[in-house]
């Protein structure tokens, strides 16, 4: 209970655990505290600027679907429309073609015909020779009336 | 304890009685072996108990923290170091709170402030007797003294050279900053200019001693203050420690009784020690503050 040197003592002892704590134990704790506090801010306003970036690119994907929807839209209405035309086209082509054939077919008809028509006059003509030849019981020089077949056959 | 023949008196003193190394009348150095021996020794004498458990807790301390602060990094913290922050951050709010100017010595100063008195006053929780008898067992088989002239306080806050110290060590710092801040011209006005003022130079000239004779008593009732509640705290909270040990030998029935207002007084003292640790802390924070501001 008597107040003695102790007093002097305790505040020396004081003073220095004060300033031991201010030079090592105080700063570095401190220290660690303001870095983990700026950490942590960072780390929120990187998780901020995150969410803002994925909300922007989600905008831009719905826009980039969007579109890429219409463009195929396009594409199908296109194709079909390509596809009608191919189909309008091959209709007129197979017309013409038929067309063509029959006209082809046709010319041949004519010409079967005519080629038949010639050799039927040819036979007639070398009937009625023979005919008029038995009828005249004597032979036609055929070479000395060739002009005159020529005629009745062109006649025919 | 060892001295059973002791009466309740004698074991009262024998308790409240620091060891003490000093100088005797006679001129030879060495331990009190009676309260009145360290009586005569008058100033130059040291508790050696006091000087000893405060310097072992505040190294304690000071380890445990720089431990922590040595291995603090932003990343997760651990263990300790989760208290050490925990702490640091408590401190931290109370003298932004109550410490507007800039100055970084008073944070670690109440951080110091706070830990070793809690950590002293903590001290108060341990039984009575046992690190005492401890003390007179040691004392009596290692260096052959008497158990009777065997005297060990283990709580130093309730040595008022302790509270007082530190207290001092305060007020040597208002004074410092006071000066420091406001210069000794704005620091004597602050003593003598205030409460009272005039414009008349006569009036004034009257005031001038009756504001210094307020100020400066302001002034010192500070460390005081500062030194007294604690120590009174302490002292009162140890004393009826003390009054309920002395209970354990009146019988297992007043013993048992004795066991359990001992329990609820401990439970009680844990709110008393912290409040008085803090409230130290907070006055210094305060005290300081003033210094920094002309008012």
């Amino acid at each position: 209970m008597n107040i003695n040197l102790t007093l002097l003592g305790q505040t020396i002892t004081f003073i220095v655990f004060v300033w031991f704590c201010m030079k090592f134990v105080w700063p570095p704790i401190m220290n660690a505290l303001e870095e983990r506090k700026k950490k942590i801010a960072d780390g929120l306003a990187a998780a901020e600027r995150g969410a803002h970036e994925q909300e922007l690119a989600e905008k831009r994907a719905a826009e980039v679907l969007h579109k890429a929807k219409q463009q195929a839209q396009d594409i199908l209405a296109q194709a079909q429309k390509r596809a009608s035309e191919i189909i309008e086209e091959s209709k007129g082509t197979a017309r013409e073609e038929g067309k063509r054939i029959i006209i082809a077919a046709n010319a041949e008809i004519e010409q079967e015909a005519n080629r038949a028509r010639e050799e039927l006059r040819g036979q007639v003509a070398s009937l009625a020779i023979a005919g008029a030849s038995k009828v005249l019981k004597r032979e036609v020089d055929a070479a000395a009336n060739e002009d005159l077949l020529k005629d009745l056959v062109a006649q025919l | 304890m060892a001295g059973d023949t002791l009466s309740s008196t004698d074991y009262i003193k024998h308790h409240l009685q620091n060891w003490t190394w000093g100088q005797h009348p006679d001129g030879t150095w060495g331990f009190a072996h009676s309260a009145e021996q360290a009586k005569e020794m008058g100033f130059w004498a040291i508790h050696v108990d006091t000087m000893l458990w405060s310097i072992l807790l505040g190294v304690i301390f000071l380890w445990m923290f720089r431990k922590a602060a040595k291995t603090a990094t932003a990343g997760i913290p651990v263990g300790f170091q989760n208290f050490a922050e925990w702490i640091v951050e408590f401190i931290d709010t109370s003298v932004r709170g109550s410490f507007t100017a800039k100055n970084n010595l008073v944070a670690p100063l109440a951080m110091t402030v706070f830990v070793w008195i809690f950590l002293m006053n903590l001290m108060d929780l341990v039984p009575v007797d046992w690190l005492p008898s401890l003390a007179q067992w040691v004392g009596a088989t290692f260096f052959g003294a008497d158990p009777r002239h065997v005297y060990f306080k283990v709580v130093s806050t309730t040595d008022p050279n302790a509270t007082f110290g530190m207290a001092f060590a305060v007020f040597f710092l208002v004074l410092y900053y006071s000066i420091k801040i406001k210069g000794i011209g704005g620091f004597t006005g602050e003593l003598t200019l205030q409460p009272f003022s005039s414009r008349n130079m006569v009036i004034q000239a009257i005031f001038i001693p009756i504001n210094f004779l307020l100020e400066f008593v302001s002034l010192i009732a500070k460390p005081i203050s500062l030194a007294l509640r604690l120590f009174g705290n302490m002292y009162a909270g140890e004393m009826i420690f003390i009054l309920i040990a002395i209970m354990f030998s009146g019988g297992i029935v007043i013993g048992a009784f004795g066991g359990l207002l001992q329990l609820g007084w401990a439970i009680f003292h844990i709110l008393i020690i912290t409040l008085q640790a803090f409230i130290f802390m907070t006055l210094t924070i305060v005290y300081l503050d003033m210094a920094h501001h002309e008012h």
